[in-house]
């Protein structure tokens, strides 16, 4: 990784922020001194948002909204729609030149349109100097070419949630760390009649999830640096084998599930350990119906990250989105205004801690928010920003990356080779053909 | 004598020489549907066919390619997996939509009491919006939570839970199931106005003859329908052929693109995944297949000599 003159800058300021703590965030008149923008005459904003996994990241959107229409009369319009529609109406808004001044978009998006996004170089600069600089990975959907063509704002974190009791009976006292004591653990609550469940089917994020885990927590990779197809490797091979055993400890129907289906497996009792986002446990502890079972589970979850493999260190891809602006929008000055005002302390603050452990901070000041301490459940979710790998590791991010992922290549490879569909060689080489062709070979 | 001077005829505006005019006027009425048909079908389609011979991508125009993206789907399996998907699809929806819808139809063209209340409802699958019946299948072919296993699991007939969308003829199977359900009523109800237009004094005359219950139907009703029929299932066949939201909705395609359609995978790779001009490959690729429903249909169904029971 090479480091800039700007970047030893940025980290020092981090420092810098990191020491002085609470008392650098929190100060409101600082937060508007720098950098301001002067809304054009006349100005209305619309932005299109993913509909929200916890009521308290909307309501407190919302409020920061209001509150940037109350300081600069700029109204907002924030529209929402299911995060898996999100893609298709950005591409085409990006395509026709004509929709949202402002849409909060996943993964590599940004790197599919740069030259349609308005460049927010100075604001990404402005706001990483401020607050101790952008965590790496979402920075890496955000940037191109050294400039932001977006601003990341959130990493949903994604974390093993488990039956803390049934890990007991199954003879384990702790949660396992590394894979292979994973595996055994699955094994073992499988024969207590609590098995595991990870999603091998279409689930954008938790099949993406799932996937990427297994390949690289064994060393597998689906291109190099370059941006050649490696993912046809001894690495490879032995994730296959890994999910194959994995598989057998799971509860029927994973290769149908999509986002939802593990949540509400887990939380009607049916699993013992699924991965998901902070939402799996809040679902319980909130149990808006007073569900004497729901009061009982929730006592029960426990989340830790995902066991670490044979390459050693944590490796997972978690769901990034980022803020752009549209070159057709009229009005670039007051949704820069509107950007800027969000991410700037208290309204960044206030965000984060309503998300309730959903939304991890890209902006490293944030790092100490009182959420991810409030409950020891939220501490999973707390680096998310911080350990990500993005997509496409390790070739670049761009449209190959991004059409890969979509088309479930990752997805489908281990998904054919546990269902005994295809030998793990073939799913393999299947793979590689069609991430081949994306990569242009 | 003298000859009256006969006044100069002033030479008629060309507002009214248009209006007078059988060509202009044919012209002017045709010229709107024209203009939408060229703007809102032939534009499009014309767009379709283009990008599909560039590597157009999210964002960019891109450049004339040739038949690259069909070279590549022609040795791409999962594209080819999505042919025989869509072909099953199509074709044993369709044949079972048929039947179904045939011969609720017949059954509603009886004077049933409460005829009017059970044709009305024999319409609602069709009436609710697809995505909402199609959340609806998704619970209930849900791997955990399906009612089906439950009630056949209390009822003691099977002793663990059917995995409906994870094995790959299963899944097959219920969105087959799901199209048929969501399609009959368009069936029945367009073959029930159809019946409904075939004389009595058909059925008393071939009564009187002697036919059978039988005979009435194929010799008198099939014959007589068929027309309908070839218009109603070409419909049939189209709407099934270019299904998308049931299929978005209970599997994205999966398990391992076992219920990927045509135009499913179409939107996957060209809209999610960016890749424009292969996007519209696939689409432009079910086109063959349309054509040959529609002739099929128009040359074959609606001959006569086919439909008085004769072959060629």
């Amino acid at each position: 990784m090479k480091f800039t003159r700007r970047d030893v800058i940025r980290t020092t300021a981090g420092v810098a922020a990191g020491a002085l703590g609470s008392r650098f965030v929190g100060t409101p008149a600082f937060a508007q001194e720098g950098l301001k923008y002067k809304p054009e005459d006349g100005a209305k904003l619309r932005l299109l948002r993913w509909s929200p996994f916890v009521k308290g990241d909307e309501d407190q959107w919302l409020a920061n909204t209001k509150r940037f229409t109350d300081a600069t009369g700029v109204e907002v319009r924030v529209d929402k729609e299911s995060w898996e529609d999100i893609r298709p109406k950005a591409a085409v808004a990006a395509n026709v030149g004509s929709g949202p001044d402002l849409m909060l978009v996943w993964f590599d998006d940004p790197q599919q349109y740069p030259d349609k996004l308005h460049d927010v170089t100075e604001l990404g600069e402005y706001l990483g100097a401020k607050y101790g600089g952008w965590h790496e990975g979402p920075k890496q959907y955000a940037t191109r070419d050294g400039k932001f063509v977006g601003l990341p704002l959130a990493t949903i974190g994604n974390a093993i949630v488990y039956r803390e009791s049934w890990v007991k009976e199954a003879g384990f006292s702790e949660f396992p760390k590394d894979t292979a004591g994973f595996l055994e653990l699955c094994k073992a609550l499988q024969a207590k009649g609590h098995p595991a469940g990870f999603t091998h089917g279409h689930g954008v994020g938790d099949g993406n999830n799932y996937a990427h885990w297994l390949l690289w927590s064994h060393g597998g990779q689906m291109v190099d640096e370059s941006g050649k197809v490696v993912i046809n490797s001894p690495e490879t091979l032995k994730a296959i084998s890994y999910a194959q055993e994995l598989y057998k400890t799971f509860i029927p129907g994973t290769e149908s599930w999509l986002d939802v289906n593990n949540n509400r497996a887990f939380l009607a009792g049916e699993l013992g350990v699924i991965a998901n986002g902070i939402s799996a446990y809040n679902t319980a502890k909130i149990n808006k119906d007073n569900d004497p079972k729901l009061i009982e589970i929730a006592k029960d979850i426990r989340t830790t990250n995902l066991p670490i493999g044979p390459v050693g260190k944590s490796v997972e891809l978690f769901q990034v989105t980022t803020a752009v602006i549209f070159n057709y929008t009229p009005y670039p000055n007051a949704a820069k205004a509107y950007l800027q005002f969000m991410f700037e302390d208290p309204q960044m603050t206030d965000w984060i801690t309503s998300s309730a452990g959903y939304c991890c901070q890209t902006l490293k000041a944030f790092d100490s928010n009182p959420v991810w301490t409030a409950d020891p459940n939220n501490a999973a979710y707390a680096k998310a920003s911080a350990t990500l790998r993005p997509n496409g590791f390790a070739g670049p991010l761009g449209y190959a990356s991004a059409a890969t992922m979509a088309d479930y290549v990752l997805v489908d490879m281990f998904a054919k080779a546990v269902t005994g569909q295809a030998t793990p060689q073939e799913a393999m080489e299947e793979a590689e053909k069609r991430a081949n062709r994306y990569y242009r070979v | 004598m003298a000859v009256p001077s006969v006044a100069a005829q002033p030479r008629p505006s060309i507002l009214s020489r248009i209006s007078e005019s059988r060509n202009a006027l044919g012209f002017g009425f045709m010229l709107p549907a024209a203009v939408l048909l060229l703007v809102f079908l032939t534009y499009p389609l014309g767009l379709g066919v283009w990008l599909g011979f560039t590597d157009a991508r999210i964002g960019r125009p891109g450049i004339f390619i040739g038949t690259e993206n069909y070279q590549y789907l022609w040795s791409d399996g999962v594209f080819w997996l999505s042919v025989f998907n869509t072909l099953l699809y199509t074709i044993s929806a369709s044949i079972v939509k048929f039947v179904l819808g045939l011969w609720l139809a017949l059954i509603l063209n009886e004077n049933l009491p409460f005829k009017s209340f059970f044709r009305a409802i024999v319409l609602l699958p069709w009436v609710v919006p697809t995505v909402l019946s199609a959340i609806a299948f998704w619970w209930i072919y849900d791997s955990q939570f399906s009612i089906l296993s439950w009630a056949l699991q209390q009822m003691g007939l099977i002793d663990h839970r059917i995995n409906f969308l994870g094995d790959p003829t299963n899944a097959r199977a219920s969105v087959i199931a799901a199209n048929v359900w969501r399609g009959i009523p368009f069936v029945a109800i367009t073959l029930l106005a159809g019946l409904q237009t075939i004389p009595q004094s058909l059925y008393e005359a071939a009564t009187l003859d002697g036919a059978s219950r039988w005979q009435l139907f194929r010799y008198v009703t099939l014959p007589l329908l068929t027309p309908i029929i070839a218009i109603t299932m070409t419909f049939s066949v189209l709407f099934t052929f270019t299904d998308f939201q049931l299929i978005y909705v209970l599997t994205r395609g999966g398990p391992v693109n076992a219920t990927h359609l045509m135009a499913t995978l179409s939107f996957q790779r060209g809209i999610s995944g960016g890749q424009l001009g292969e996007g519209a490959a696939i689409a432009v690729a079910m086109i063959p297949f349309l054509l040959a429903a529609i002739l099929f249909s128009y040359f074959g169904l609606q001959r006569r000599k086919w439909q008085q029971g004769g072959g060629d």
